[in-house]
């Protein structure tokens, strides 16, 4: 099996006449990096890897142990749709290895499948399906803020059309990389718009966003529009998130899916949901890894603030979807606060480990809430035993800090750089004085 | 019968004259060879698509030009050597220096059944075997798709999937059976992997060709129209 797939690989770079093979992979930070070999050294780096020198990408290899084996996984490998025909070039993710062959574990990709081993072990396979919101902007230019594109001005054509042909060109490119879509639409913030995504196992979604990215940026780019997943870069619309629909399935059978429960939930999806919430804080940081992330999650814009479950609430952290009846493959839940900015391997890796938790353990799941939280005083909430998500990186970071989960998910290589990281990215915004202070300070004080 | 995959040799030089008369009536295109050097000579880079190597003159040098042809490097797989009926009791000994025989006094429509059998079995790989459906053309030797002319790249297992579906135009295959005869029974996922499979070829097949593969309600997938339906 292993020597087909090699040989469909080399068959393939030969017959498409493949001039150069990128090799991917992910920093801890989520970045996509990538360097290029040629067809000749990929027969040699299927079957003993690559070496490159990990210091060089952020939060890879301490410098004393500084080289790395990059393995590519050859049932990535794809032949890149931008080409232009004279030079075809194709990709393929690899997994990161130390020269011992053992999994190097600043590696998210093997962070992820690390987990999925232990999902596996209880006998699930993890089924993921994220619908992912973006603006387009003109290009941005230092310290200015970003003009969307329905603003006007910025297009002969008219807005709609431009943003349309955006989408349908994305759209296209993805579905040629294995990437099928399952709607697309305008959103309410001018300039944005989502993308859902059909479901796959978790680490080929993974995968598909980090792809996903790319392409909405490389096709944004070539009409001369600036696409970003920056959370909330416009003050006073919806930010964008990545609301994940998640379910576990052993075997062939949905394991969320119980035909006598009223929401046809089973014990696994409650048990499942219940350690979602109990660790939600804990997971925050990994999935909304930004200063910015937090202005996002703040009350009025369809993004969860409290940590809670509803059927039909779209304040709620969980929403449970309403399925067509009979079709027990569909019945997932969907978990609201993650950002497109976020590492999809780890994101999916914390979260993965909170919710198995609840299902090991037989956490119970908490009342459903749906009245509308945000019309709730603390006290009230308190009283139905609803916490907020954290309201800033600093307070993520500290839940993160004491969170054992997600040491244990994360590994601790990977675990403390990372809060290292973030702390900086913290004390760096804390010490930046915003317009927000002189205009309301500066005059009055 | 016109055989691909270039000539075949023939020894000695010159062959019996039977010989040729029944590889011209059956097409095949020929050259005779006094020699292995001579063989090397004169193939072409294809190679030689097999030999015919009569053994009733000469037997020693007919049976160590057979051992000559099967040392190469390039080998030449399909062999027939023509013997006469006292030459079977030397066949035990010579097992590995041919493919198939035939007796020097068969009827010509036996040599020429021996000739296709030997020649075709080995031959064919040598031709790109194609699975083709409405524009879609599978190569299997190359792994190579393409639909309406255009390429059409796939990963490992999304062709895999195509190859098995398009082999089998018209028949219902439940997730099941794709799933153990495509991914083998040591894939973990389920046949869920089948159907997030099935999308993403749908999806690359494009909206004019997506309906290829038909969703067969509560059984499974179909390539291509049913055989019941006109």
């Amino acid at each position: 099996m292993l020597d087909q797939q090699r040989d469909y690989v080399l068959r393939t770079v030969e017959e498409r006449k493949v001039r150069l093979v990128r090799l991917w992979f992910t920093d801890v930070l989520g970045n996509l990096k990538s360097f290029a070999i040629s067809p000749a050294e990929l027969e040699n780096a299927l079957d003993d890897g690559m070496t490159f020198d990990g210091s060089s990408i952020d939060g890879f290899s301490r410098v004393q142990e500084s080289d790395v084996l990059a393995m590519p996984d050859p049932n990535t490998f794809e032949v890149l749709p931008w080409g232009d025909g004279s030079s075809v070039e194709a990709r393929v993710f690899c997994d990161i290895h130390n020269l011992d062959a053992t999994p190097f574990e600043g590696d998210p990709r093997q962070v992820l499948r690390r987990n999925l081993g232990l999902a596996r072990d209880m006998g699930f396979t993890f089924y993921v399906a994220p619908d992912i919101e973006f603006f387009y902007f003109a290009p941005p230019e230092r310290g200015q803020a970003p003009m969307p594109l329905d603003e006007g001005g910025f297009f002969d054509l008219t807005t709609t059309d431009v943003a349309g042909t955006l989408r349908k060109e994305t759209i296209r490119t993805l579905e040629t990389m294995s990437i099928p879509v399952e709607y697309s639409f305008h959103e309410d913030a001018p300039s944005q718009h989502e993308i859902d995504l059909r479901h796959t196992d978790a680490l080929t979604m993974a995968d598909s966003v980090m792809t996903f990215r790319l392409v909405v940026k490389e096709v944004a780019a070539k009409h001369g529009v600036h696409a970003t997943f920056m959370p909330k870069p416009l003050e006073g619309v919806q930010g964008s998130g990545m609301h994940m629909h998640f379910s576990l399935f052993r075997g062939d059978e949905n394991a969320f899916y119980d035909a006598d429960d009223d929401y046809n939930l089973s014990p696994v999806a409650k048990n499942f949901m219940a350690g979602l919430l109990r660790h939600a804080a804990e997971v925050t940081a990994i999935t909304n890894q930004t200063v910015n992330s937090y202005k996002r999650l703040v009350p009025g814009f369809e993004a969860p603030v409290h940590i809670s479950w509803a059927r039909n609430n779209r304040s709620g952290l969980i929403r449970v979807p309403i399925t067509k009846r009979g079709n027990p493959s569909a019945t997932r839940i969907e978990y609201r606060s993650p950002d497109p900015a976020c590492n999809p391997y780890l994101a999916l890796s914390v979260v993965l480990a909170a919710g198995l938790r609840g299902v090991a353990e037989g956490y119970e799941l908490p009342a459903e809430a749906d009245a509308n939280l945000f019309e709730m005083d603390d006290s009230a909430l308190a009283k139905l035993g609803i916490d907020t998500l954290p309201q800033s990186l600093s307070d993520s970071l500290k839940a993160m800090e004491r969170s054992t989960l997600v040491q244990d998910a994360l590994g601790e290589h990977i675990f403390e750089w990372f809060l290292r990281n973030k702390r900086n990215e913290w004390r760096a915004y804390k010490t930046h004085v915003s317009q927000f202070e002189f205009d309301r300070y500066l005059r009055t004080l | 019968m016109m055989q691909s995959g270039g000539f075949v040799a023939v020894y000695p030089e010159p062959p019996p004259s039977d010989l040729v008369r029944i590889l011209d009536l059956a097409g095949y295109q020929w050259k005779a060879v006094s020699s292995a050097a001579d063989a090397a000579l004169h193939e072409s880079p294809d190679g030689w698509a097999g030999a015919v190597v009569a053994c009733d003159g000469d037997a020693e040098a007919a049976w160590s030009f057979c051992r000559a042809l099967r040392l190469r490097d390039n080998i030449v797989p399909p062999l027939l050597v023509l013997i006469s009926d006292q030459q079977l009791a030397d066949l035990p000994l010579r097992a590995d220096l041919f493919d198939d025989f035939c007796i020097t006094t068969a009827l010509p429509l036996e040599m020429e059944t021996r000739l296709r059998h030997v020649l075709h079995r080995e031959t064919r790989d040598d031709r790109p075997e194609l699975v083709q459906y409405h524009g879609l053309v599978l190569n299997l030797e190359t792994y190579q798709a393409a639909i309406g002319g255009t390429p059409l790249d796939l990963t490992y297992m999304e062709y895999e999937l195509l190859k098995f579906l398009a082999q089998n135009p018209g028949k219902v295959f439940t997730r099941e059976v794709l799933l153990s005869r495509v991914w083998g029974y040591e894939y973990y996922g389920g046949a869920r992997t089948v159907d997030v499979h099935v999308r993403r070829l749908r999806a690359k097949l494009g909206e004019e060709h997506a309906n290829f593969i038909e969703t067969v309600r509560s059984v499974g997938y179909r390539f291509g129209q049913s055989r019941w339906s006109s």
